[in-house]
Protein backbone atom coordinates (compact mmCIF):
# COMPACT_ATOMS: atom_id res chain seq x y z
CA UNK A 1 0.00 0.00 0.00
CA UNK A 2 1.18 3.62 -0.77
CA UNK A 3 2.53 6.10 2.11
CA UNK A 4 2.79 9.41 1.64
CA UNK A 5 5.78 11.86 2.73
CA UNK A 6 5.22 15.39 2.11
CA UNK A 7 7.85 17.73 3.27
CA UNK A 8 7.17 20.72 4.97
CA UNK A 9 7.47 24.29 3.91
CA UNK A 10 8.64 26.58 6.15
CA UNK A 11 10.27 29.76 6.86
CA UNK A 12 11.57 28.51 10.07
CA UNK A 13 9.07 30.32 12.19
CA UNK A 14 5.85 29.63 10.40
CA UNK A 15 4.95 26.65 8.30
CA UNK A 16 4.05 27.44 4.73
CA UNK A 17 0.30 27.55 3.63
CA UNK A 18 1.38 24.90 0.56
CA UNK A 19 2.10 22.13 3.11
CA UNK A 20 -1.34 21.31 4.03
CA UNK A 21 -2.59 21.94 0.33
CA UNK A 22 0.48 18.93 -0.97
CA UNK A 23 -1.98 17.03 2.34
CA UNK A 24 -4.72 17.12 0.14
CA UNK A 25 -3.53 15.95 -2.87
CA UNK A 26 -1.77 12.86 -1.17
CA UNK A 27 -5.06 11.76 0.38
CA UNK A 28 -6.91 11.68 -2.85
CA UNK A 29 -5.56 8.38 -2.96
CA UNK A 30 -6.04 5.42 -0.99
CA UNK A 31 -2.69 4.69 1.47
CA UNK A 32 -1.51 3.86 4.72
CA UNK A 33 -1.00 7.12 5.97
CA UNK A 34 0.36 10.68 5.54
CA UNK A 35 3.62 12.19 6.95
CA UNK A 36 5.42 15.27 6.80
CA UNK A 37 8.82 15.60 6.82
CA UNK A 38 9.99 19.42 8.84
CA UNK A 39 13.89 20.00 7.30
CA UNK A 40 15.85 22.86 8.33
CA UNK A 41 16.05 24.41 10.99
CA UNK A 42 12.70 24.97 12.22
CA UNK A 43 11.16 25.85 15.49
CA UNK A 44 8.46 23.27 17.18
CA UNK A 45 5.76 25.89 16.17
CA UNK A 46 6.57 24.29 12.12
CA UNK A 47 5.86 21.07 13.52
CA UNK A 48 3.62 21.51 15.54
CA UNK A 49 1.48 23.38 12.65
CA UNK A 50 2.03 20.57 10.56
CA UNK A 51 1.01 17.70 13.36
CA UNK A 52 -2.09 20.36 13.20
CA UNK A 53 -2.77 19.60 9.34
CA UNK A 54 -5.89 17.30 9.21
CA UNK A 55 -5.33 13.94 7.76
CA UNK A 56 -1.68 13.66 8.24
CA UNK A 57 -0.72 11.00 10.73
CA UNK A 58 2.91 11.83 11.73
CA UNK A 59 5.04 14.57 11.69
CA UNK A 60 9.01 13.84 11.38
CA UNK A 61 11.18 16.71 12.31
CA UNK A 62 14.75 16.29 11.26
CA UNK A 63 17.80 17.81 12.74
CA UNK A 64 20.70 18.53 11.33
CA UNK A 65 24.22 20.58 12.09
CA UNK A 66 23.86 22.57 9.14
CA UNK A 67 20.44 23.64 8.14
CA UNK A 68 20.37 27.06 8.24
CA UNK A 69 18.45 28.54 5.00
CA UNK A 70 16.32 26.47 2.60
CA UNK A 71 19.43 25.29 0.42
CA UNK A 72 18.49 22.30 -2.21
CA UNK A 73 21.81 20.74 -1.83
CA UNK A 74 22.01 20.79 1.79
CA UNK A 75 18.20 19.37 2.15
CA UNK A 76 18.00 16.82 -0.36
CA UNK A 77 20.24 13.92 0.63
CA UNK A 78 18.41 14.82 4.49
CA UNK A 79 14.57 14.02 2.30
CA UNK A 80 16.18 11.28 0.27
CA UNK A 81 17.56 9.32 3.39
CA UNK A 82 14.13 9.64 4.98
CA UNK A 83 12.54 8.41 2.08
CA UNK A 84 13.18 5.28 2.47
CA UNK A 85 10.03 3.37 3.22
CA UNK A 86 7.79 5.96 1.26
CA UNK A 87 5.90 4.89 -2.12
CA UNK A 88 5.36 8.84 -2.58
CA UNK A 89 7.43 11.84 -1.88
CA UNK A 90 5.92 15.19 -2.64
CA UNK A 91 6.96 18.34 -2.40
CA UNK A 92 4.50 21.90 -3.18
CA UNK A 93 5.63 23.25 -6.71
CA UNK A 94 6.52 26.85 -5.54
CA UNK A 95 10.50 27.87 -5.70
CA UNK A 96 11.26 26.18 -2.46
CA UNK A 97 9.77 22.73 -3.97
CA UNK A 98 10.58 22.82 -7.33
CA UNK A 99 14.33 23.85 -6.07
CA UNK A 100 14.60 20.77 -3.90
CA UNK A 101 12.70 17.59 -5.29
CA UNK A 102 13.80 17.28 -8.39
CA UNK A 103 17.05 17.24 -6.53
CA UNK A 104 15.71 14.53 -4.10
CA UNK A 105 14.21 12.15 -6.91
CA UNK A 106 17.57 12.43 -8.92
CA UNK A 107 19.18 11.04 -5.67
CA UNK A 108 16.81 8.27 -5.39
CA UNK A 109 17.93 7.15 -9.29
CA UNK A 110 14.18 8.09 -9.87
CA UNK A 111 12.69 10.71 -12.33
CA UNK A 112 10.00 13.69 -11.03
CA UNK A 113 6.89 14.36 -11.82
CA UNK A 114 6.09 18.36 -11.90
CA UNK A 115 3.08 20.45 -10.43
CA UNK A 116 0.39 17.86 -10.44
CA UNK A 117 -2.98 18.63 -10.97
CA UNK A 118 -5.29 16.23 -10.65
CA UNK A 119 -4.62 12.18 -9.07
CA UNK A 120 -6.18 9.87 -10.88
CA UNK A 121 -4.66 6.82 -8.64
CA UNK A 122 -1.91 5.92 -7.10
CA UNK A 123 0.73 5.80 -9.86
CA UNK A 124 -1.84 8.03 -12.63
CA UNK A 125 -1.68 11.89 -12.49
CA UNK A 126 -2.79 14.52 -14.59
CA UNK A 127 -0.02 17.88 -15.10
CA UNK A 128 0.18 20.57 -17.65
CA UNK A 129 2.55 21.34 -20.05
CA UNK A 130 3.32 24.00 -22.53
CA UNK A 131 2.03 26.86 -20.07
CA UNK A 132 -1.09 25.19 -19.55
CA UNK A 133 -2.13 24.75 -23.19
CA UNK A 134 -2.71 21.17 -22.66
CA UNK A 135 -3.39 18.66 -20.29
CA UNK A 136 -1.29 14.93 -20.19
CA UNK A 137 -2.30 11.77 -18.20
CA UNK A 138 1.06 10.02 -17.00
CA UNK A 139 1.39 7.34 -15.47
CA UNK A 140 4.55 6.51 -12.85
CA UNK A 141 6.49 2.76 -12.58
CA UNK A 142 5.02 1.17 -9.60
CA UNK A 143 8.22 -0.34 -8.60
CA UNK A 144 9.90 2.60 -7.35
CA UNK A 145 8.92 5.39 -5.49
CA UNK A 146 6.61 8.22 -6.83
CA UNK A 147 8.78 11.62 -6.41
CA UNK A 148 6.81 15.09 -7.52
CA UNK A 149 5.57 18.14 -6.71
CA UNK A 150 2.07 19.15 -6.16
CA UNK A 151 0.58 22.35 -8.22
CA UNK A 152 -0.71 24.44 -4.98
CA UNK A 153 -3.89 26.23 -7.20
CA UNK A 154 -5.27 23.05 -7.31
CA UNK A 155 -5.61 21.79 -3.97
CA UNK A 156 -7.29 23.81 -0.85
CA UNK A 157 -5.72 23.03 2.30
CA UNK A 158 -7.98 21.64 4.54
CA UNK A 159 -10.05 23.34 7.08
CA UNK A 160 -10.19 20.87 9.31
CA UNK A 161 -7.98 20.19 12.54
CA UNK A 162 -5.57 16.91 13.21
CA UNK A 163 -3.40 15.88 15.98
CA UNK A 164 -0.60 14.06 14.70
CA UNK A 165 2.23 13.14 16.65
CA UNK A 166 5.70 14.41 16.48
CA UNK A 167 8.59 12.74 16.42
CA UNK A 168 12.29 14.14 16.27
CA UNK A 169 15.39 12.40 14.47
CA UNK A 170 18.80 13.27 13.67
CA UNK A 171 20.16 13.48 9.76
CA UNK A 172 22.75 10.84 9.36
CA UNK A 173 23.35 11.60 5.60
CA UNK A 174 26.34 13.49 5.23
CA UNK A 175 26.11 17.42 4.60
CA UNK A 176 27.56 18.90 1.56
CA UNK A 177 29.50 22.34 2.81
CA UNK A 178 30.12 23.91 -1.00
CA UNK A 179 26.51 25.65 -0.82
CA UNK A 180 25.98 28.56 1.62
CA UNK A 181 22.54 30.86 1.99
CA UNK A 182 23.75 34.31 2.46
CA UNK A 183 20.49 36.05 2.58
CA UNK A 184 16.64 36.89 1.77
CA UNK A 185 15.43 40.37 0.85
CA UNK A 186 11.99 41.08 0.68
CA UNK A 187 10.28 43.77 0.17
CA UNK A 188 8.03 43.73 3.47
CA UNK A 189 4.15 44.37 3.17
CA UNK A 190 1.80 43.94 5.33
CA UNK A 191 -0.52 43.32 2.59
CA UNK A 192 -1.93 39.83 2.39
CA UNK A 193 0.05 36.88 0.46
CA UNK A 194 -0.12 36.92 -3.09
CA UNK A 195 -0.25 33.00 -2.92
CA UNK A 196 -3.15 32.67 -0.72
CA UNK A 197 -5.46 35.61 -0.97
CA UNK A 198 -9.05 35.30 -1.55
CA UNK A 199 -8.82 38.37 -3.79
CA UNK A 200 -5.78 39.62 -6.26
CA UNK A 201 -5.38 43.04 -7.82
CA UNK A 202 -2.70 42.91 -11.19
CA UNK A 203 -1.77 45.50 -12.90
CA UNK A 204 0.18 45.73 -16.47
CA UNK A 205 3.08 47.63 -18.31
CA UNK A 206 -0.37 50.02 -18.39
CA UNK A 207 0.32 51.23 -14.99
CA UNK A 208 3.59 53.27 -16.55
CA UNK A 209 5.22 53.66 -13.57
CA UNK A 210 6.18 52.34 -9.89
CA UNK A 211 3.93 55.72 -8.24
CA UNK A 212 1.00 54.45 -10.70
CA UNK A 213 0.57 51.21 -9.06
CA UNK A 214 -0.58 53.04 -6.00
CA UNK A 215 -4.06 53.07 -7.52
CA UNK A 216 -3.97 49.70 -7.52
CA UNK A 217 -2.81 49.38 -4.17
CA UNK A 218 -5.59 51.75 -2.87
CA UNK A 219 -8.39 49.66 -5.08
CA UNK A 220 -6.51 46.60 -3.18
CA UNK A 221 -6.44 48.45 0.34
CA UNK A 222 -10.70 48.57 -0.22
CA UNK A 223 -10.91 44.94 -0.64
CA UNK A 224 -8.55 43.60 1.35
CA UNK A 225 -6.99 42.05 -1.68
CA UNK A 226 -3.00 41.05 -2.70
CA UNK A 227 -1.74 42.85 -5.13
CA UNK A 228 0.32 41.11 -8.68
CA UNK A 229 1.89 42.20 -11.67
CA UNK A 230 2.23 41.15 -14.73
CA UNK A 231 5.84 40.30 -16.17
CA UNK A 232 5.74 43.72 -18.19
CA UNK A 233 5.16 45.20 -15.00
CA UNK A 234 8.05 43.79 -12.87
CA UNK A 235 10.57 43.77 -15.76
CA UNK A 236 9.66 47.55 -15.82
CA UNK A 237 10.79 47.72 -12.20
CA UNK A 238 7.06 49.36 -11.04
CA UNK A 239 6.88 46.07 -8.43
CA UNK A 240 9.28 43.45 -7.09
CA UNK A 241 9.42 40.57 -8.64
CA UNK A 242 7.68 38.06 -5.80
CA UNK A 243 4.50 39.64 -7.55
CA UNK A 244 4.74 38.03 -10.56
CA UNK A 245 1.83 35.95 -11.90
CA UNK A 246 2.23 33.35 -14.84
CA UNK A 247 3.93 30.08 -15.92
CA UNK A 248 7.60 32.08 -14.67
CA UNK A 249 5.82 33.70 -11.59
CA UNK A 250 2.99 32.46 -9.31
CA UNK A 251 0.43 29.98 -10.01
CA UNK A 252 -2.80 31.38 -8.27
CA UNK A 253 -6.59 31.00 -7.89
CA UNK A 254 -8.00 33.30 -5.77
CA UNK A 255 -11.74 33.51 -5.50
CA UNK A 256 -11.73 37.22 -7.22
CA UNK A 257 -9.01 38.16 -9.63
CA UNK A 258 -8.51 41.88 -11.08
CA UNK A 259 -6.64 42.29 -14.46
CA UNK A 260 -6.07 45.64 -15.36
CA UNK A 261 -3.99 47.21 -18.02
CA UNK A 262 -2.69 43.54 -18.68
CA UNK A 263 -3.34 42.34 -22.40
CA UNK A 264 -3.51 38.68 -21.38
CA UNK A 265 -0.81 36.77 -22.92
CA UNK A 266 -0.97 32.87 -22.59
CA UNK A 267 1.81 33.20 -20.05
CA UNK A 268 -0.37 35.19 -18.04
CA UNK A 269 -2.92 33.30 -18.56
CA UNK A 270 -1.30 30.36 -16.81
CA UNK A 271 -1.32 31.79 -13.64
CA UNK A 272 -4.60 32.80 -13.11
CA UNK A 273 -6.55 29.39 -15.06
CA UNK A 274 -8.21 28.62 -11.55
CA UNK A 275 -9.29 31.65 -10.22
CA UNK A 276 -12.95 32.01 -9.78
CA UNK A 277 -14.08 35.49 -11.02
CA UNK A 278 -11.36 37.18 -13.97
CA UNK A 279 -12.46 40.98 -13.94
CA UNK A 280 -10.50 42.67 -16.95
CA UNK A 281 -10.32 46.02 -17.49
CA UNK A 282 -8.21 47.51 -20.46
CA UNK A 283 -9.01 50.49 -23.07
CA UNK A 284 -8.09 47.47 -26.12
CA UNK A 285 -11.43 45.76 -26.91
CA UNK A 286 -9.52 42.92 -28.64
CA UNK A 287 -7.22 42.38 -25.87
CA UNK A 288 -6.57 38.25 -25.63
CA UNK A 289 -7.78 38.91 -21.57
CA UNK A 290 -11.17 39.70 -22.48
CA UNK A 291 -11.48 35.72 -23.88
CA UNK A 292 -10.92 34.32 -20.42
CA UNK A 293 -12.41 37.28 -18.48
CA UNK A 294 -16.02 36.80 -17.09
CA UNK A 295 -16.51 40.28 -16.61
CA UNK A 296 -14.89 42.98 -18.67
CA UNK A 297 -14.81 46.61 -18.75
CA UNK A 298 -13.90 48.72 -21.50
CA UNK A 299 -11.82 51.76 -20.76
CA UNK A 300 -8.78 53.93 -19.95
CA UNK A 301 -7.62 52.48 -16.32
CA UNK A 302 -6.82 55.83 -14.74
CA UNK A 303 -10.32 56.59 -14.97
CA UNK A 304 -11.89 53.62 -13.65
CA UNK A 305 -9.98 52.33 -11.18
CA UNK A 306 -10.01 55.62 -9.25
CA UNK A 307 -14.20 55.11 -9.74
CA UNK A 308 -14.03 51.66 -8.66
CA UNK A 309 -12.26 52.49 -5.71
CA UNK A 310 -14.39 55.10 -4.46
CA UNK A 311 -17.76 53.40 -5.53
CA UNK A 312 -16.25 50.52 -3.24
CA UNK A 313 -15.89 53.01 -0.32
CA UNK A 314 -19.44 53.59 -0.80
CA UNK A 315 -21.39 50.26 -0.93
CA UNK B 1 37.53 29.45 -15.19
CA UNK B 2 38.47 27.72 -18.43
CA UNK B 3 35.80 26.48 -19.44
CA UNK B 4 31.40 26.75 -19.47
CA UNK B 5 29.17 24.91 -20.79
CA UNK B 6 25.16 26.02 -21.71
CA UNK B 7 22.20 23.82 -22.32
CA UNK B 8 20.47 24.56 -25.33
CA UNK B 9 17.00 22.87 -25.90
CA UNK B 10 14.88 23.00 -29.22
CA UNK B 11 11.44 24.01 -28.57
CA UNK B 12 8.38 25.05 -29.62
CA UNK B 13 8.63 29.20 -30.31
CA UNK B 14 7.17 30.82 -27.40
CA UNK B 15 5.05 32.63 -29.52
CA UNK B 16 3.05 29.69 -30.69
CA UNK B 17 -0.27 29.16 -29.86
CA UNK B 18 0.05 24.55 -29.48
CA UNK B 19 -2.68 22.58 -30.23
CA UNK B 20 -3.69 19.32 -29.06
CA UNK B 21 -3.93 16.42 -31.65
CA UNK B 22 -8.03 15.68 -31.33
CA UNK B 23 -7.16 11.88 -30.77
CA UNK B 24 -5.58 12.97 -27.81
CA UNK B 25 -1.75 11.64 -28.59
CA UNK B 26 -0.25 14.75 -28.03
CA UNK B 27 0.59 18.24 -29.06
CA UNK B 28 0.50 18.97 -32.77
CA UNK B 29 4.16 20.39 -33.32
CA UNK B 30 4.26 19.17 -36.72
CA UNK B 31 5.77 22.52 -39.18
CA UNK B 32 4.88 24.85 -36.40
CA UNK B 33 8.17 27.28 -35.74
CA UNK B 34 10.86 26.00 -33.28
CA UNK B 35 13.31 28.19 -31.26
CA UNK B 36 16.08 28.22 -28.52
CA UNK B 37 14.47 27.64 -25.42
CA UNK B 38 14.27 31.29 -24.32
CA UNK B 39 15.76 30.36 -20.99
CA UNK B 40 18.32 28.63 -22.75
CA UNK B 41 19.19 31.91 -24.62
CA UNK B 42 19.54 33.86 -21.49
CA UNK B 43 21.65 30.92 -19.85
CA UNK B 44 24.15 31.39 -23.51
CA UNK B 45 23.79 35.37 -23.15
CA UNK B 46 25.56 35.06 -19.14
CA UNK B 47 28.13 32.85 -20.49
CA UNK B 48 28.91 35.38 -23.06
CA UNK B 49 29.07 38.01 -21.04
CA UNK B 50 31.11 36.07 -18.63
CA UNK B 51 33.33 35.39 -21.06
CA UNK B 52 33.72 38.74 -22.28
CA UNK B 53 34.52 39.95 -18.85
CA UNK B 54 37.81 37.46 -19.01
CA UNK B 55 36.32 35.51 -16.76
CA UNK B 56 35.93 32.48 -19.20
CA UNK B 57 37.88 31.19 -21.98
CA UNK B 58 35.16 29.06 -23.73
CA UNK B 59 31.56 28.36 -23.88
CA UNK B 60 30.52 25.06 -25.22
CA UNK B 61 26.62 24.87 -26.28
CA UNK B 62 25.24 21.38 -25.88
CA UNK B 63 21.80 20.24 -26.74
CA UNK B 64 20.15 16.72 -26.78
CA UNK B 65 17.63 15.96 -29.55
CA UNK B 66 16.95 15.05 -33.03
CA UNK B 67 19.43 16.02 -35.73
CA UNK B 68 17.22 19.04 -36.48
CA UNK B 69 18.59 20.43 -33.28
CA UNK B 70 21.38 21.49 -35.22
CA UNK B 71 19.41 24.89 -36.10
CA UNK B 72 19.19 25.72 -32.58
CA UNK B 73 22.69 24.74 -32.31
CA UNK B 74 23.61 27.11 -34.97
CA UNK B 75 22.32 29.80 -33.42
CA UNK B 76 24.37 29.11 -30.31
CA UNK B 77 27.78 29.40 -32.36
CA UNK B 78 26.12 33.16 -34.17
CA UNK B 79 25.56 33.89 -30.49
CA UNK B 80 28.88 33.77 -29.49
CA UNK B 81 29.37 29.80 -28.13
CA UNK B 82 32.76 28.71 -29.43
CA UNK B 83 31.68 25.04 -29.95
CA UNK B 84 28.92 22.90 -29.89
CA UNK B 85 27.83 19.38 -29.43
CA UNK B 86 24.56 17.50 -30.32
CA UNK B 87 23.55 14.17 -28.48
CA UNK B 88 21.20 13.01 -31.05
CA UNK B 89 18.38 11.13 -29.76
CA UNK B 90 15.47 10.35 -31.13
CA UNK B 91 11.91 10.74 -29.31
CA UNK B 92 11.10 12.35 -25.48
CA UNK B 93 14.08 12.51 -23.36
CA UNK B 94 12.72 13.15 -20.11
CA UNK B 95 14.95 15.49 -17.77
CA UNK B 96 16.66 12.58 -15.46
CA UNK B 97 18.19 11.52 -18.85
CA UNK B 98 18.94 14.47 -20.14
CA UNK B 99 20.69 14.70 -16.43
CA UNK B 100 22.59 11.58 -16.95
CA UNK B 101 23.96 12.81 -20.71
CA UNK B 102 24.65 16.03 -19.53
CA UNK B 103 27.20 14.47 -16.59
CA UNK B 104 28.73 12.51 -19.04
CA UNK B 105 29.61 15.95 -21.18
CA UNK B 106 30.59 17.50 -17.79
CA UNK B 107 32.80 14.53 -16.87
CA UNK B 108 34.50 14.97 -20.41
CA UNK B 109 34.76 18.76 -20.53
CA UNK B 110 35.46 19.44 -17.05
CA UNK B 111 33.17 22.39 -17.02
CA UNK B 112 33.56 25.17 -14.08
CA UNK B 113 30.13 26.12 -14.71
CA UNK B 114 26.86 24.67 -16.21
CA UNK B 115 24.10 26.76 -17.37
CA UNK B 116 20.73 25.94 -17.78
CA UNK B 117 17.38 27.33 -18.21
CA UNK B 118 15.44 26.99 -15.42
CA UNK B 119 12.82 25.25 -17.45
CA UNK B 120 12.03 24.32 -20.63
CA UNK B 121 8.46 25.49 -22.04
CA UNK B 122 7.39 22.49 -23.62
CA UNK B 123 7.45 20.31 -21.10
CA UNK B 124 7.63 22.79 -18.18
CA UNK B 125 9.21 20.08 -16.14
CA UNK B 126 12.00 22.53 -14.33
CA UNK B 127 14.19 19.74 -13.07
CA UNK B 128 17.30 19.04 -15.49
CA UNK B 129 19.57 21.79 -13.56
CA UNK B 130 18.72 20.40 -9.91
CA UNK B 131 19.28 16.89 -11.59
CA UNK B 132 22.33 17.20 -12.81
CA UNK B 133 23.56 19.26 -9.68
CA UNK B 134 22.43 16.13 -7.95
CA UNK B 135 24.30 13.43 -9.83
CA UNK B 136 27.78 15.51 -10.03
CA UNK B 137 27.31 16.34 -6.43
CA UNK B 138 27.68 19.77 -6.95
CA UNK B 139 26.03 23.36 -5.88
CA UNK B 140 22.87 24.35 -7.65
CA UNK B 141 21.60 27.57 -7.92
CA UNK B 142 18.45 28.03 -9.41
CA UNK B 143 16.28 30.82 -11.06
CA UNK B 144 19.12 32.93 -11.22
CA UNK B 145 18.46 36.80 -11.98
CA UNK B 146 22.02 37.43 -10.90
CA UNK B 147 25.02 36.04 -10.94
CA UNK B 148 28.98 37.22 -10.28
CA UNK B 149 32.11 35.42 -10.13
CA UNK B 150 34.98 35.28 -7.89
CA UNK B 151 37.77 33.35 -6.24
CA UNK B 152 36.42 30.00 -7.22
CA UNK B 153 32.73 31.53 -5.70
CA UNK B 154 29.69 32.33 -7.44
CA UNK B 155 27.44 34.38 -5.73
CA UNK B 156 24.02 34.17 -7.20
CA UNK B 157 20.74 36.20 -6.12
CA UNK B 158 17.73 33.82 -6.88
CA UNK B 159 14.15 35.07 -7.53
CA UNK B 160 12.13 33.11 -4.87
CA UNK B 161 8.57 33.52 -4.31
CA UNK B 162 9.58 35.20 -0.91
CA UNK B 163 11.61 37.57 -3.02
CA UNK B 164 15.11 37.58 -3.83
CA UNK B 165 17.46 35.01 -2.06
CA UNK B 166 20.89 35.39 -2.25
CA UNK B 167 23.42 32.56 -2.08
CA UNK B 168 26.74 31.47 -2.60
CA UNK B 169 28.51 28.20 -4.30
CA UNK B 170 31.57 26.89 -4.76
CA UNK B 171 32.70 26.22 -8.27
CA UNK B 172 32.17 24.05 -10.44
CA UNK B 173 28.06 24.38 -9.70
CA UNK B 174 25.31 24.52 -11.62
CA UNK B 175 23.08 27.92 -12.82
CA UNK B 176 19.70 27.69 -13.93
CA UNK B 177 18.67 31.17 -15.03
CA UNK B 178 15.02 33.04 -14.70
CA UNK B 179 14.05 35.96 -17.28
CA UNK B 180 15.42 38.78 -15.54
CA UNK B 181 18.90 37.35 -15.41
CA UNK B 182 19.76 39.38 -18.60
CA UNK B 183 18.22 40.07 -22.25
CA UNK B 184 19.81 38.15 -24.82
CA UNK B 185 22.02 40.23 -27.98
CA UNK B 186 20.62 39.30 -31.34
CA UNK B 187 22.39 37.38 -33.97
CA UNK B 188 23.64 39.73 -36.59
CA UNK B 189 24.37 38.27 -40.38
CA UNK B 190 28.06 38.02 -39.88
CA UNK B 191 28.13 36.23 -37.15
CA UNK B 192 25.64 33.94 -38.85
CA UNK B 193 28.30 33.32 -41.54
CA UNK B 194 31.23 32.81 -38.46
CA UNK B 195 29.31 29.93 -37.00
CA UNK B 196 29.48 27.90 -40.21
CA UNK B 197 33.05 27.32 -39.68
CA UNK B 198 32.69 26.64 -35.60
CA UNK B 199 32.71 23.00 -34.86
CA UNK B 200 29.73 21.05 -34.18
CA UNK B 201 30.40 17.44 -32.90
CA UNK B 202 27.53 15.03 -33.48
CA UNK B 203 27.07 11.97 -31.19
CA UNK B 204 24.70 9.45 -31.34
CA UNK B 205 23.13 9.24 -27.67
CA UNK B 206 23.44 5.02 -28.05
CA UNK B 207 27.48 5.98 -27.71
CA UNK B 208 27.38 7.42 -24.37
CA UNK B 209 26.71 4.29 -21.63
CA UNK B 210 23.76 6.44 -19.77
CA UNK B 211 20.19 4.87 -19.32
CA UNK B 212 17.91 6.47 -21.94
CA UNK B 213 14.76 4.50 -20.74
CA UNK B 214 11.69 6.88 -20.12
CA UNK B 215 10.02 5.95 -16.46
CA UNK B 216 7.04 7.91 -17.41
CA UNK B 217 4.51 7.31 -20.26
CA UNK B 218 2.25 9.44 -21.34
CA UNK B 219 -0.94 7.69 -22.02
CA UNK B 220 -3.47 11.01 -22.94
CA UNK B 221 -2.89 14.80 -23.68
CA UNK B 222 -6.01 16.72 -23.29
CA UNK B 223 -6.58 20.63 -23.73
CA UNK B 224 -7.23 22.16 -20.90
CA UNK B 225 -10.83 23.02 -19.81
CA UNK B 226 -12.66 26.14 -21.07
CA UNK B 227 -13.80 28.70 -18.99
CA UNK B 228 -17.14 29.74 -19.91
CA UNK B 229 -17.88 33.02 -21.83
CA UNK B 230 -18.18 35.82 -19.81
CA UNK B 231 -20.00 39.20 -19.73
CA UNK B 232 -19.04 42.85 -20.90
CA UNK B 233 -20.16 45.17 -18.57
CA UNK B 234 -20.30 49.55 -19.84
CA UNK B 235 -19.17 51.35 -17.06
CA UNK B 236 -18.06 51.11 -13.12
CA UNK B 237 -21.67 50.74 -11.56
CA UNK B 238 -22.54 47.90 -13.79
CA UNK B 239 -19.50 46.29 -12.70
CA UNK B 240 -20.12 46.83 -9.14
CA UNK B 241 -23.48 44.63 -9.71
CA UNK B 242 -22.21 42.27 -11.51
CA UNK B 243 -19.77 41.91 -8.77
CA UNK B 244 -22.47 41.96 -5.41
CA UNK B 245 -24.47 39.19 -7.57
CA UNK B 246 -21.68 36.96 -7.22
CA UNK B 247 -21.01 37.74 -3.95
CA UNK B 248 -17.37 39.05 -3.99
CA UNK B 249 -18.19 42.50 -2.68
C1 LIG C 1 9.30 32.21 -21.39
C2 LIG C 1 8.36 33.32 -21.05
C3 LIG C 1 7.77 33.33 -19.81
C4 LIG C 1 6.90 34.37 -19.45
N1 LIG C 1 6.33 34.34 -18.21
C5 LIG C 1 5.45 35.31 -17.88
C6 LIG C 1 4.78 35.31 -16.61
O1 LIG C 1 5.03 34.46 -15.74
N2 LIG C 1 3.88 36.29 -16.34
C7 LIG C 1 3.59 37.27 -17.25
O2 LIG C 1 2.75 38.12 -16.94
N3 LIG C 1 4.21 37.31 -18.44
C8 LIG C 1 5.13 36.36 -18.77
N4 LIG C 1 5.76 36.43 -19.98
C9 LIG C 1 5.58 37.64 -20.80
C10 LIG C 1 4.30 37.65 -21.60
O3 LIG C 1 4.52 36.99 -22.84
C11 LIG C 1 3.88 39.11 -21.90
O4 LIG C 1 4.93 39.78 -22.54
C12 LIG C 1 3.48 39.93 -20.66
O5 LIG C 1 2.57 39.19 -19.87
C13 LIG C 1 2.86 41.25 -21.07
O6 LIG C 1 2.57 42.03 -19.94
P1 LIG C 1 1.39 43.12 -19.97
O7 LIG C 1 0.10 42.44 -20.29
O8 LIG C 1 1.48 43.88 -18.72
O9 LIG C 1 1.87 44.09 -21.13
P2 LIG C 1 1.26 44.36 -22.59
O10 LIG C 1 1.16 43.08 -23.33
O11 LIG C 1 2.05 45.45 -23.15
O12 LIG C 1 -0.21 44.82 -22.31
C14 LIG C 1 -0.56 46.06 -21.78
C15 LIG C 1 -2.07 46.17 -21.90
O13 LIG C 1 -2.50 47.35 -21.28
C16 LIG C 1 -3.56 47.95 -22.05
N5 LIG C 1 -3.56 49.39 -21.73
C17 LIG C 1 -2.63 50.31 -22.08
N6 LIG C 1 -2.96 51.50 -21.55
C18 LIG C 1 -4.12 51.35 -20.88
C19 LIG C 1 -4.94 52.23 -20.12
N7 LIG C 1 -4.64 53.50 -19.95
N8 LIG C 1 -6.07 51.72 -19.57
C20 LIG C 1 -6.39 50.40 -19.74
N9 LIG C 1 -5.64 49.54 -20.44
C21 LIG C 1 -4.51 50.00 -21.01
C22 LIG C 1 -3.19 47.63 -23.47
O14 LIG C 1 -4.36 47.63 -24.27
C23 LIG C 1 -2.58 46.23 -23.34
O15 LIG C 1 -3.57 45.22 -23.53
C24 LIG C 1 6.63 35.41 -20.35
C25 LIG C 1 7.23 35.39 -21.61
C26 LIG C 1 8.10 34.38 -21.95
C27 LIG C 1 8.74 34.39 -23.29
N1 LIG D 1 17.05 17.88 -24.58
C1 LIG D 1 17.68 18.94 -24.04
N2 LIG D 1 18.67 19.55 -24.73
C2 LIG D 1 19.32 20.61 -24.21
N3 LIG D 1 19.04 21.13 -23.01
C3 LIG D 1 18.07 20.56 -22.28
C4 LIG D 1 17.34 19.44 -22.75
N4 LIG D 1 16.43 19.11 -21.81
C5 LIG D 1 16.59 19.99 -20.80
N5 LIG D 1 17.58 20.86 -21.08
C6 LIG D 1 18.06 21.99 -20.25
O1 LIG D 1 17.43 21.90 -18.98
C7 LIG D 1 16.61 23.05 -18.74
C8 LIG D 1 15.40 22.66 -17.94
O2 LIG D 1 14.61 21.74 -18.64
P1 LIG D 1 13.38 20.97 -17.97
O3 LIG D 1 13.90 20.34 -16.73
O4 LIG D 1 12.95 19.96 -18.99
O5 LIG D 1 12.31 21.99 -17.72
C9 LIG D 1 16.34 23.62 -20.11
O6 LIG D 1 16.08 25.00 -20.03
C10 LIG D 1 17.65 23.31 -20.84
O7 LIG D 1 18.65 24.27 -20.50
Amino acid sequence: MARVLIVAEHNGSALNPSTAKCVTCARSFPSDGVDIGVFGAADQAVANAAAMVEGVDKVIQVSADSSAGPVAAVLAPQVAELAAGYSHVFGPSTTFGKDLMPRVAALLGVGQLSDIMAVDGPHQFKRPIYAGNAIVTVTAPEDRPVVATVRTASYQASEGTGSASVETTDANASLPTHSRFVELRSASSDRPDLQTAAKVISGGRALASAENFDILYKLADTLNAAVGASRAAVDAGYVPNELQVGQTGKIIAPDLYVAIGISGAIQHLTGIKDAGTIVAINKDEEAPIFEVADIGLVGDLFKLVPELTAALEQS
Amino acid sequence: MQKIMVCIKRVVDYNVRIRVKPDGSGVATEGVKMSINPFDEIALEEALRIKERGEADEIVAVSIGTSDAQQQLRTALAMGADRAILVEAEGEIEPLSAARIFLDLVQQEQPGLVILGKQAIDDDCNQTGQMLAALWDRPQATFASELSLSDGKATVTREVDAGLEVMEVELPAVITTDLRLNEPRYVKLPDIMKAKKKPLDVRPAAQLDVDLTPQFSVIQTDPPAQREKGIMVSDVAALVNALQEKGLI
